[in-house]
């Protein structure tokens, strides 16, 4: 931001980054479809999928330096929001069995891109009614009331059970998602991201951001703009749900709750929160890393089992030694790189 | 059953767990005070505690020194993060902090997990944990009335101690300008020390009663302490020691208010409807009850 670049044209540079941006998350999909190897497949779909919630996170921490660590409920509300819509009647019965059959809801079938936008609106209502009241929070009052809000759609969810199944693990949901897909729907949330930093908007809600009073005596309404990246962003979290459900196809309240909520700001932090750029590359760092981790862990419990290798020094089962890793990671990322790897700045930007 | 001793009963229940509500509370305060950080550990805090008392359990020492030292444990584990994962982000935002603490706490938890058991142990308790008392109508459970004695024994010692000794007076002065209290040759470190192991200490009483209640000790068992400690000193404004004892306590009797007069039907969201109601009261008031310039005293 401080630096004035010379003569070149303002908009180069961030068009430059979009495009690096879509060109990696092409290479990436298409590199993966190539080997074709299931669980990498998996691997790199969970990626995409983590990447449109990062980016979703990112176009509101970014741009406000606000904290949210509500956004997985929004993912949740995005879920189940999207089967409600995209599940013929039939399979309404098997998956929602406490749903009355003579409810609007049950009786509505989408298509599935349609149902996933369903998802990401329901999100927004929600999101934006309590918005209008988050908005009005800063600093750590705000992001305590977020954690509040994680909190109390995941006890809603739970006891709900006509709408959630509650507790129980809703399945047979059909698997629509897939790699070419959530690599479309990344991409799209990309371009989004960046429009919006670049944006009137955006530019007022970094302004906010950095100074709230003297961005006011501009002119510049701080509650405002900050629903409206609030709104943004949680549309973009309900999307992320939607896409996840139809790809797990079967889960339960529990997946919206803290352990993804950690790695979402986990991905955010490492990559960098104030840039798109950090959004994208800290999601596919840690979902690859944590891969390598997850598949170490699962190596050294066999060796454990077979008393073979390094394994058998082990004194216990490993579990969740990749948490462990990726919290001491962020530790010394925020010790040491505390704008994260990309230091919050696009992949190009001016002057550079 | 009478209308008085039904009051009785949900006197002494709100108080007792109010009280509790208000230490929770206070623990997140007195660091949030001069450090602006918001400890999302303090829960982990109260998990070590809770892992002392299980594996001190096991030895013969008596049940009230295996609480004192567990006690003692969550104050030392206190002063340990603050110098291992705080100190070296001190001078950043309070956002990079706030991240900090939330992977203290995810760091715990898992090694908790992976050293211990994922499952849920039983911690060994004296027998007056589950005791109770009838007096006419009223029936009392022996912990409630302990929990009242022993919050109040520590809200008036943590008083005195804030009031009259010299690293009190220099918490209070630090909580209310940092940079003024250093200038005037108080050192940082030392007042920063002494917040995380007074936080700590509270940790440990908590946990004391808190894991009392159900006798359970897990990896997450500090979650649900830790966010009634945030809504308690959000309620009462988080830069103010007293706006947390109240905010403690308006908590506690909102908790067993609702447990008693909500209709069944509606008990299993009776979470729900306390933090909406918290965010009703933030939207009134966004610094808290007793926060901000209108609150004026610590």
């Amino acid at each position: 931001m401080s630096d004035r670049g010379r003569a070149s044209p303002i908009w180069l540079p961030r068009l430059v980054t979009g495009l690096i941006l879509i060109a990696g998350i092409a290479l990436l999909a298409i590199a993966t479809g190539a080997v074709g190897d299931r669980v990498f497949v998996r691997v790199v779909t969970v990626l995409f999928i983590n990447m449109v919630l990062v980016v979703g996170l990112q176009v509101f921490m970014g741009n406000s330096g606000l904290v949210s660590f509500g956004h997985v409920a929004f993912m949740g509300i995005g879920a189940y929001g999207s089967i409600w819509f995209s599940l013929t009647p039939e399979q309404k019965n098997l998956a929602l069995p406490d749903m009355p059959e003579e409810w609007w809801l049950h009786q509505t079938t989408l298509p599935f891109p349609l149902a996933i936008v369903a998802g990401g609106l329901l999100a927004l209502i929600v999101g934006g009614i309590i918005g209008i009241a988050l908005v009005r929070l800063r600093g750590a009052s705000f992001t305590i009331a977020t954690f509040a809000l994680l909190l109390i759609v995941h006890s809603v969810a739970l006891q709900t059970e006509v709408l959630t199944r509650g507790s129980r693990t809703v399945f047979g949901i059909p698997p629509y998602t897939t790699l070419w897909t959530v690599a479309a729907w990344a991409v799209a949330a990309v371009i989004v991201a960046l429009l919006f930093k670049e944006s009137a908007t955006g530019l007022k809600l970094r302004a906010a951001r950095e100074d709230e009073d003297a961005a006011a005596s501009l002119g510049v309404d701080a509650a405002r703009v900050r629903w409206l990246g609030w709104a943004l962003s949680v549309f973009i979290a309900g999307v992320g749900g939607g896409l996840w459900a139809h790809f797990i196809t079967t889960f339960s309240p529990a997946a919206f709750y803290l352990s993804q909520t950690f790695l979402i700001v986990a991905m955010l932090i490492i990559g960098g929160s104030r840039s798109v750029s950090g959004a994208v590359v800290g999601a596919a760092a840690v979902a690859l890393t944590s891969e390598l981790l997850r598949d170490t862990e699962g190596r050294l419990n066999t060796q454990r089992a077979d008393g073979a290798g390094v394994g058998q020094f082990i004194p216990f089962q490993l579990v969740g030694f990749t948490e462990i890793v990726l919290a001491i990671a962020i530790i010394l990322i925020l010790i040491w790189r505390p704008a994260g790897i990309t230091g919050g700045r696009e992949v190009v930007s001016r002057g550079s | 059953m009478t209308d008085f001793s039904d009051g009785i009963q949900f006197l002494i229940s709100s108080l007792s767990i109010g009280g509790l509500y208000a230490l929770m509370a206070l623990g997140l305060v007195i660091v949030y005070g001069i450090l602006r950080l918001v400890n999302f550990a303090y829960g982990e805090l109260i998990m070590i505690a809770g892992y002392s008392l299980l594996l001190l359990g096991d030895t013969p020492l008596p049940w009230l020194g295996v609480a004192i030292l567990s006690v003692i444990a969550a104050a030392i584990a206190g002063l340990l993060m603050e110098r291992v994962a705080f100190r070296p982000v001190r001078d950043s935002s309070p956002t990079t902090m706030l991240i900090t603490s939330f992977a203290v706490s995810t760091l715990l938890q898992s090694v908790a997990l992976l050293t211990i058991s994922p499952r849920p142990r039983p911690v060994r308790l004296p027998e007056f944990f589950v005791q109770s008392l009838t007096v006419g109508d009223v029936r009392i459970r022996v912990v409630d009335l302990i929990a009242l004695a022993v919050t109040i024994v520590a809200l008036v010692a943590l008083t005195i101690f804030l009031r009259r000794s010299l690293i009190g007076i220099a918490l209070r002065a630090a909580a209310d300008d940092f940079t003024m209290t250093r200038l005037l040759g108080v050192r940082a470190n030392l007042v920063i020390a002494a917040a995380f192991a007074i936080s700590g200490a509270l940790a440990g009483i908590v946990a004391l009663f808190w894991i009392g209640r159900s006798s359970l000790v897990e990896p997450a068992v500090g979650l649900q302490p830790v966010l009634i400690a945030f809504i308690a000193s959000v309620v009462g404004g988080l830069d103010s020691l007293r706006g947390a004892v109240l905010g403690g306590y308006v908590l506690g009797f909102l908790t067993i208010g609702l447990q008693t007069w909500l209709p069944r039907e509606l008990l299993d969201y009776r979470d729900a409807v306390t933090f909406g109601i918290v965010i009703v009261i933030l939207l009134v008031r966004p610094q808290g009850l007793l926060g901000g310039a209108a609150g004026g005293g610590r």
